[in-house]
């Protein structure tokens, strides 16, 4: 049997599964930010009717997912696995969207990483022969994660210029074996790096080490160079988490040009008042979806790495001064 | 020490070069800022307060009733605020002005049970009313009984 492992960590597909289609559902402080046109869907609050806050997050997944659904012009029964996530407990939003949608289901969990790690395990469940189409899609929600991971939404306090503000928001694809769009010709799937960090208000250097080190056995594993790529993009590093990559890389040996970019800093504009930029795991599936998707189709990118960034910890585990477990995993994208 | 597992090539940062490093790119709080914007927004609830309590003593009602009177309007002013999403967007720039006088108490009460109703009066807004609050009432109430304890003691 033809081994598809390329040095430490990485999947080179032998078929190159394609993205079919993909689609964006976001609230409207995202619809405002620097990105706003590329979206698909916008909602004209958080809640948009719901019942609650979790019942709107999974919602948005399940518009996403369906969106991706009807721009493929799939028929359901030829999509053979739905791979979701999201942030809550348990991954309710997943579950729930999963619910409505009535295809068989593997629910992931890999923090704000889910999106380019659905997309790794999907890729491989197609190159592999195990299936036809898979749906991925992830979701995040400001008000749901705030309740979760931290106080209640109206209470009064500050938080500090370190922090980040979770995407308001669902992206999911379609991949296919074959067909018209961009591939995933490679994917690299991260280890977990902890460096000690322990505030859960400073996400993106808790991070940071993992993300590095994935970008690093990437390149080595597929022997390239950062400039091989028109664009790398972590997933939610936010301003913090962005120039401790540059700087660990830069330390490592292996300097990122201006190629590099994170989805944190891509999605919101510094007037919004999110501190270091956005977070979740719909940071970097709305800005794939829709912007990176939109220029890979566009022609203007050719090849691109989106590292989806996760940090591992839970309220409890920070509660009981556990530092913060980070997570990064690579796929590659080329139009 | 990195973890000796991780096959190489890894990042070449030992843990404590990283946290150094974190610790330099991470933007330290806006101190004098902060501190200036507590002081303005806590002095104007405080004074607010003043103001009321003299209210009710020109209408007639004792100094400690006017004071009790002027808390509970307090409490009521913080609490119409947060159930209208403005408390939370005052706090943003007040932090601790906002957070300290009784105002911010009740901010920290009623945010947690607009936050949990959805779960229910008992188990939500029932059992999770003092998420927030609730330190400050163990502790302030603890503090009260050891001074208590020691003037006690002492006369």
């Amino acid at each position: 049997m033809n081994l598809k492992r390329v040095g430490n960590q990485t999947v080179v597909f032998a078929n190159p599964p394609v993205i079919l289609s993909s689609y964006s559902v976001v609230g409207p402080m995202e619809a405002q930010g620097p990105l706003g046109k590329t979206f698909d869907k916008v909602w004209p609050d958080n809640i948009n009717g719901e019942k609650s806050w979790e019942i709107a997050e999974s919602k948005l997944l399940q518009e996403a997912m369906q969106g991706a659904i009807d721009q493929a012009g799939v028929p359901n029964d030829q999509i053979d696995f739905m791979l979701a996530g999201d942030l809550l407990n348990q991954i309710i939003s997943s579950n729930f969207a999963a619910r409505k949608l009535g295809l068989p289901f593997i629910g992931l969990y890999g923090a704000c990483s889910t999106m380019a790690l659905g997309m790794a395990v999907g890729s491989m469940l197609i190159d592999g022969g195990f299936a036809r189409h898979v749906l991925v899609g992830v979701s995040s929600h400001h008000d749901t994660a705030e309740r979760q991971y931290r106080l209640p939404t109206e209470q009064g306090g500050q938080r500090s210029l370190s922090a980040q503000w979770t995407v308001t928001g669902a992206g999911a694809v379609i991949l296919g074996q074959s067909g018209a769009g961009p591939r995933i010709p490679a994917v690299t799937l991260g280890r977990v790096l902890d460096y000690g960090e322990t505030d859960a208000g400073n996400m993106g250097a808790a991070m940071a080490p993992a993300i590095a080190d994935t970008i690093l056995n990437h390149l080595q594993d597929l022997q390239r160079q950062p400039t091989d790529y028109n664009l790398i993009a972590s997933g939610d590093l936010g301003s913090v988490g962005a120039n401790l990559t540059r700087e660990v890389m830069q330390r490592s040996g292996t300097p990122l040009g201006p190629e590099y970019t994170d989805c944190g800093l891509l999605v919101y504009d510094q007037k919004q008042d999110v501190h270091a930029g956005g977070s979740g795991c719909g940071c970097s599936a709305v800005v794939f979806a829709g912007s990176i998707m939109q220029r890979l189709k566009a022609g203007e990118l050719k090849r691109v790495l989106l590292i989806g960034s996760g940090a591992l910890h839970s309220p409890t585990s920070s509660l009981q001064g556990e530092s913060i477990p980070g997570i990064g995993h690579a796929v590659v994208i080329e139009a | 020490m990195p973890n000796q597992n991780l096959r190489p090539p890894t990042i070449a940062v030992t843990p404590k070069d990283y946290q150094d490093l974190a610790k330099k790119l991470t933007p330290k709080p806006t101190i004098v800022r902060n501190s200036f914007w507590a002081f303005m927004v806590g002095g104007t609830i405080c004074a607010l307060g003043q103001v009321i309590i003299n209210l009710f003593a020109a209408a007639g009602l004792g100094r400690q009733e006017a004071s009790t009177a002027a808390t509970a309007l307090m409490i009521l002013l913080g609490a119409l605020l947060t159930g209208i999403g403005v408390y939370d967007e005052i706090g943003k720039y007040a932090g601790a002005g906002s957070i300290v006088p009784v105002t911010g108490f009740a901010n920290s009460i009623v945010s947690p049970a607009l936050e949990f109703k959805r779960e229910g009066y008992v188990l939500g807004v029932g059992a999770r009313l003092f998420t927030v609050a609730g330190p400050v009432l163990v502790f302030g109430i603890t503090t009260s009984i050891v001074v208590g304890m020691v003037y006690y003691l002492w006369h």
